[in-house]
């Protein structure tokens, strides 16, 4: 331990993002927050949960600097400073890659929260990015968080995992389990949002999926060509060009810090409107 | 990096994943073991080192860059100050 600190103690909070679901944006949606916070001055670092399919460091871009990984951190093959990738945008930014050839099996209970205590003497925020499933990644990946964004489609299935998610927030994890201590502030961000679609009835509303999960919404992230672009390129999308989606995640970001934003629940008006008022009358 | 000035300047972002992918792949397709041979290399050089200097396994620092020719592996051992 360091007797004297010559700045600050660092904030050290444990977000996890998580869904159940997959595919419905957990990745994107750490990498946009990870570089949102870190745009802000945050020391933030994102860390890949999905052992044996990493590919957070495909979309944050590091993919062929990977040396080391949370893995061998844990297994005392590494040392955390060497695991963790500097982002060459943002210099409050890294990332922790996950093994691609081990199993889950090789994350311990121990070993992440060893692995996190460490994290949370140097970084403001660590971004803890689930793997889909409610098995042993993504509970470890829950376990120690602070706060929790569940990712959520406005779709049946991807609604329903999120209110298992949710329930799993509540009971199985190091802040539920202990006598006391505050639960988990968890919070819904819509993505893949379709206004058009919404208009027409094809799609839940966001006070349809707000009134079954009974939980505060973070953000709205409009359905958006940018968000493939950004994957391609590997830019997360808050670093990339400016697009719907990114000012989305942006302004998620800002009320994860606790600024009141309002929500943008329209962002294509024009033919949005157009359609929402024909598909009312329907 | 440098081979995107090789493309046509209005190279697509899809033509940008498939580079990225392609380049990824072979790495991981080739070699089978994956990065984790570098817990054992950086073992191996920290002791042939040790055998003449005394280093702290915090002095390593390993970076790397895989290319779709060529891959670079930098090694930077911080050698402790010499003793008065």
């Amino acid at each position: 331990m360091t007797t004297e600190l010559k700045q600050e103690r660092p904030v050290g909070k444990i977000i996890v993002i998580t869904s159940g679901k997959g595919g419905v944006g957990k990745t994107t949606t750490s990498a946009a927050i990870g570089a949102g916070l870190a745009k802000r001055g945050h020391k933030t670092v994102v860390i890949d949960f999905d052992v044996g399919l990493r590919n957070l460091d495909m979309i944050m871009g590091c993919e062929r600097r990977v040396v080391f990984d949370f893995i061998n951190v844990i297994q005392g093959e590494a040392k955390l400073k060497q695991a963790l990738i500097k982002d060459r945008r943002l210099e409050t930014l890294c990332v922790l890659p996950t093994s691609q050839t081990r199993d889950k099996d090789a994350l311990t209970k121990e070993g992440v929260e060893a692995v996190l205590a460490e994290l949370r003497e140097e970084f403001d925020y660590i971004i803890c990015d689930s793997p889909a499933g409610i098995e042993k990644g993504a509970q470890l990946a829950m376990y120690f968080a602070d706060e929790a964004v569940v990712v959520t489609n406005p779709e049946v299935s991807s609604v329903r995992d999120s209110d298992r998610v949710l329930g799993l927030l509540a009971s199985k994890t190091k802040r539920a389990e202990e006598e006391g201590a505050e639960p988990i502030k968890a919070q819904v961000l819509l993505t893949r949002y379709d206004a058009q679609r919404i208009a027409k009835g094809e799609m839940m509303t966001v006070e349809d999926v707000l009134e079954i999960l009974a939980v505060p919404l973070l953000g709205i992230i409009p359905e958006s060509p940018a968000v493939l672009r950004a994957s391609n390129v590997g830019v997360p999308i808050v670093l990339d060009a400016p697009s719907n989606a990114g000012s989305a995640y942006e302004d998620a970001v800002a009320r994860l810090m606790g600024e009141d934003v309002a929500l943008r629940l329209d962002p294509d008006r024009r033919p949005g409107l157009m359609r929402r008022l024909f598909g009312r009358t329907a | 990096m440098f081979g995107r000035t090789l493309w046509p300047r209005r190279a697509s972002s899809a033509q940008t994943a498939k580079e990225r992918l392609q380049i990824l792949l072979a790495h991981e397709r080739g070699t089978g073991t994956g990065p984790d041979y570098l817990p054992a290399l950086q073992r191996d050089i920290l002791e042939v080192i040790r055998r003449h200097v005394p280093v702290e396994q915090d002095a390593v620092e390993i970076r790397m860059e895989r290319g779709r020719e060529v891959s670079s592996l930098e090694i930077n051992i911080e050698l402790p100050a010499p003793r008065r």
